[in-house]
């Protein structure tokens, strides 16, 4: 499923060497920094440095026609003072700059300093992931000829398959966090996605596939069995399959969600209401519901930032803390919500290592990592065999919720009708519609075949995106709504 | 305080366009045939204030450049053109950050494949914007930083409290926001395109929650946004709108899966007619993905139907009225969002009649994908920092029909008005539409109650085809507007 974690020399395993070395910082100018955040009486203060170096390359009508290299360095500083939080950044990172920005950002408190900063205490990091760069010139030739080997195996797959794009975008993250409180970490976070499109034409319609995966690994992942022929045969396959699909049914039935990327439904329908921050404010639907029964008892939901390789690993979150595996769901009782730093100490609960943030412009806030359910005992062909009448759906596009009323919705990319216990026609693409605190109530039947998805997640929460995974056994929902236009 | 628009002219000869030169000029230094440069200089401040309390309070401000390269490499044996090309971005604006922007996309080209549609505009097609020119578009105005910061906070209160004293059964606030930024945009090429300009946006909103006696809760927001401070709302109107726009959800039900009239709201309608810009998007229709590639020229929508792309929108804003600076006197002239005085290729900005009573007039083209389909770009090339330009409108708007919205509801005995649209269920390629929505359930010709967790499916060749009203309800808050459109034939999927 994951690559297993590498092995590194102690050198490389020193995140934070980069930053001395390459950006000219020292422990001694973050002192001075979170010292000046804290001037005006706030109660923490952190420094957040980051650099980004991204690679992005496409093949398009079977022309290398995309070749793209970007490189993004700032540092974020924040200041809190009770529930407030002030912030700045800067990309340039020049000492004055820097105290310029901290400075900013300390007036969200007005008063004497009343904290000093702690001597700086390493996070010990684990190594859930490889660091070796993306980027040199003999890379470049390996992944042109990786996306050059999707492009062929797509073509190959049918001559019905008319366009095709492949792509291949990597990048490698150093971020560096010191805090008045004392935190101190750093990590090194390679991130690859491979990307395929294709369009089938036939004489009567035309029909799009797409297919993905990676996650925090090295090259060498894609030349295992998850390699550029796999992706792109998906793509040309789900491509393929939509030309003589037919409508979806329309209206409330029983519905079967494949395992992997369905998983999807678990990140909408629970994941974001359970984050801490909304909670706090009690502007989450499932706000007050910690002890309650949120789902049937054949439901269990963790998230889990630990697991090696996976999109949305992280040795530590983006506050320092070391990520966790977090209950949130267990036996359909709602256990627990995903919290950072801020809303731990005003909720007093634990700090679940969730503080996630797109980049050092923006401000952290409770994320989720890779979200998913445990197995069940269910056989997936007799969840299949138990259905009269129903949907089958495999595949998603994405979903969206609104965690205030908990209402959300996901749309399903590949799906087929269930009839008399077979699984046979497939139909257009629907969307999916449910209330989050209601809707694993009717989860009637949980498989025994866990997956997680191939690694193709992003996130959005509040204009921020962040990779994510998702993960899911086949399972069994009474009833659910289904946005098609057939019967 | 002065809304004079602060002149482009004192900007000639930036160090952001001197930044932007030297890319270009060492690109071509190292071999390459053609450069072109982007910079970017942003300030930005934003606050967040929940239950009257200031929860986050940013200022910063931003660079970057982005550079593309080309290099003349036609195929073995051919002498027609052929040119690879390749990008880099990095916010490092230092000596070192320059060489390796320019090392970077010019080693990133070698490994490129030549395509013979690839390359710069033509030198006669380019744009050559005046300083006059620019300023006459009204992009820019000073007035938004001269708002002091603890005013801008108090903006954000206010537009709260208004919304939290409005109904007892509004307790609660997700928060409001004020957010202002100022945006300095370069762009250079070798082939003697220079552009240079300044923009300035500001706007403010708000996000009550309303609760109902059985505990349940909704949330809706409004909000005011305008290139100069004194265009936008005052902050008590606003919070007034976003708290009835949450209670009138309150209570929402489900209601059965049936075929009945969608009546969309302004709102919504401006997504839901954009796909018409979308599918005549030169990419898509290029590649064949989209449902009209190969219609140009063709009814693909019904008679009642015309949409235009136009970059170049000024309006002149009354000043009058319910203001955040009280109630003015006379008119401003200011740019629409949409309004560039030059495209992503360094092309003049225009208007486009994209469908003409339902016919395929023009497509959404690009340099790139006009070469790619023998045809003229249309001025719509979007240029961000990092990579190729994409196909990116300027301001669009449906033409507006001659009913009220409440007209257009008054003869429907039973169907949905469409409030808001949830998921990403749209699909240009072959038309398929299905997304989740809540919005009011029509009765009798009136809005009778609050829906919710219900879906609504069609295929937009259809859609289009099937609008049976537009509203006279034309008003431009953002880059696009639509009015209210209600469209037959729809499947509501529900209960």
């Amino acid at each position: 499923m994951a690559a297993a974690p590498h092995t590194l020399a102690p050198e490389v395993l020193d995140h934070k060497r980069w930053f001395f070395s390459h950006l000219g910082l020292s422990e001694r100018l973050f002192e001075r920094c979170l010292g000046e955040a804290l001037s005006a009486g706030g109660d923490f203060a952190d420094l957040y440095f980051e650099a980004v170096t991204s690679t992005s390359l496409g093949i398009d009508e079977g022309i290398l026609k995309t070749a793209a290299q970007g490189i993004s360095v700032g540092c974020g500083i924040r200041v809190l003072s009770g529930e407030r939080t002030g912030f700045a950044y800067t990309d340039d990172l020049s000492p004055e700059r820097l105290l310029k920005a901290a400075r900013t950002a300390a007036l969200i408190a007005s008063g004497p300093q009343t904290q000093r900063v702690q001597g700086f205490q390493e996070v010990s990091t684990p190594q859930l992931y490889p660091i070796a760069g993306f980027s040199s010139d003999a890379e470049l030739s390996t992944k042109i000829a990786l996306i050059e080997r999707a492009d062929k195996a797509a073509r190959a797959f049918d001559p019905r398959i008319t366009q095709v794009r492949a792509g291949l975008n990597d990048e490698l993250r150093r971020i560096l966090i010191a805090a008045s409180d004392g935190t101190y970490a750093a990590d090194t976070q390679p991130l690859a996605r491979f990307n395929v499109f294709v369009i089938a034409k036939d004489s009567q319609n035309t029909a799009r596939g797409t297919s993905g995966g990676g996650g925090r690994v090295t090259l060498d992942f894609f030349d295992g069995d998850k390699g550029p022929e796999h992706y792109a045969r998906e793509a040309a396959r789900t491509a393929i399959l939509q030309l003589g699909a037919v409508a979806a049914p329309a209206g409330e039935m029983e519905v079967v969600l494949g395992p992997g990327w369905p998983g999807v439904l678990l990140h909408e329908a629970v994941g974001h209401g359970l984050e801490a921050d909304f909670n706090r404010k009690k502007t989450s639907a499932f706000s007050g519901l910690i002890g309650q029964q949120v789902a049937s008892s054949k439901v269990t939901v963790v998230d889990n930032g630990t697991m090696p390789g996976r999109r949305g690993s992280l040795n530590v979150d983006d506050e320092g803390n070391p990520t966790q595996e977090t209950v949130l769901i267990e036996n359909g009782i709602l256990r627990g919500y995903l919290s950072d730093k801020l809303s731990s100490k005003l909720m007093g609960m634990p700090n679940t290592g969730s503080g996630r943030r797109e980049s050092y412009q923006a401000i952290p806030m409770p994320r989720m990592t890779n979200t998913y359910m445990l197995n069940g005992e269910d056989d997936p062909g007799d969840i299949i065999k138990s259905v009269k009448r129903g949907l089958y759906a495999v595949n998603f596009g994405g979903g969206q919720v609104d965690i205030t009323n908990g209402k959300f919705v996901f749309s399903a990319s590949e799906a087929y009708l269930i009839e008399d216990g077979k699984v046979t026609a497939p139909v257009k693409g629907a969307t999916l519609v449910g209330n989050g605190p209601e809707a694993l109530k009717h989860v009637s039947m949980v498989g025994n075949d866990l997956a997680l998805d191939e690694g193709i997640g992003t996130c959005g929460k509040a204009g921020q995106s962040v990779p994510v995974g998702v993960g899911m056994p086949t399972i069994k929902l009474d009833r659910m709504t289904v946005g098609g236009t057939g019967r | 305080m002065s809304i004079e628009q602060q002149p482009t002219t004192d900007l000639e000869k930036s160090h952001l366009r001197a930044l932007a030169e030297q890319a270009v000029e060492r690109a071509l230094a190292a071999g390459a045939c053609d450069a072109e440069a982007v910079a970017f200089a942003g300030e930005e401040f934003a606050v967040h204030v929940r239950l009257g309390q200031v929860e986050q309070l940013t200022e910063s401000g931003s660079r970057a450049i982005g550079l593309r390269v080309f290099f003349d490499s036609p195929a073995a044996g051919s002498s027609e053109p052929a040119q690879r090309t390749a990008s880099t971005s990095t916010s490092d604006l230092t000596e070192d950050g320059l060489k390796r922007l320019v090392d970077g996309a010019v080693g990133l080209a070698k490994v490129t494949g030549a395509d013979p549609f690839a390359g710069l505009p033509d030198r006669e097609l380019l744009a050559h914007p005046s300083a006059r020119a620019i300023d006459d578009l009204c992009l820019y105005f000073d007035d938004v930083d001269a708002i002091p910061a603890k005013e801008r906070i108090d903006i954000a209160r206010r537009c709260e409290a208004s919304a939290l004293s409005f109904d007892t059964r509004i307790q609660n606030s997700v928060g409001a926001d004020f957010d202002a930024s100022t945006a300095h945009r370069v762009m250079v090429n070798s082939r003697g395109f220079r552009g240079e300009y300044r923009r300035s946006y500001c706007g403010f909103s708000v996000t009550p929650i309303a609760q109902d006696a059985s505990g349940a809760m909704q949330r809706d927001y409004w909000y005011s946004s305008a290139r100069a401070a004194r265009l936008l709302d005052s902050p008590e109107s606003v919070g007034r709108k976003a708290a009835e726009r949450a209670l009138r959800r309150l209570g929402a039900r489900r209601v059965p899966t049936q075929k009945c009239p969608v009546v969309y709201a302004p709102e919504v309608a401006r997504s839901l007619m954009g796909n018409l810009l979308s599918a005549a998007d030169g990419d898509s229709i290029y590649r064949n993905a989209s449902m009209f590639a190969g219609k140009l020229g063709e009814q693909v929508a019904g008679e009642n139907i015309t949409m235009v792309d136009d970059g170049t929108l000024v309006f002149e804003h009354s000043l009058s009225g319910d203001k955040l600076l009280g109630d003015g006197e006379g008119t401003l002239r200011v740019g629409g969002f949409g309004t560039s005085p030059y495209d992503g290729d360094g092309l003049a900005t225009r208007r486009t009649v994209v469908i003409e009573r339902g016919i395929l007039k023009s497509l959404m083209l690009n340099t790139y994908t006009g070469r790619k389909l023998n045809m003229a770009s249309t001025g719509k090339a979007s240029r961000g920092l990092a990579g190729a330009p994409g196909i990116g409108g300027g301001n669009y708007f449906l033409e507006p029909g001659t009913l009220t919205p409440d007209e257009i509801i008054s003869d429907i005995p039973q169907g949905l008005y469409v409030l808001s649209t949830m998921g990403f269920g749209v699909n240009l390629v072959n038309g398929d539409y299905s997304l989740g929505v809540s919005g009011l359930w029509i009765d009798g010709g009136e809005l009778a109650y609050p829906v919710e967790e219900i879906t609504i499916a069609g295929n937009l060749k259809d859609m289009f085809r099937n609008v049976s009203a537009i509203a006279n309800d034309l008003e431009f808050r953002g880059s696009g507007a639509v009015p209210t459109v209600r469209i037959e034939g729809m499947t509501v999927a529900g209960s």
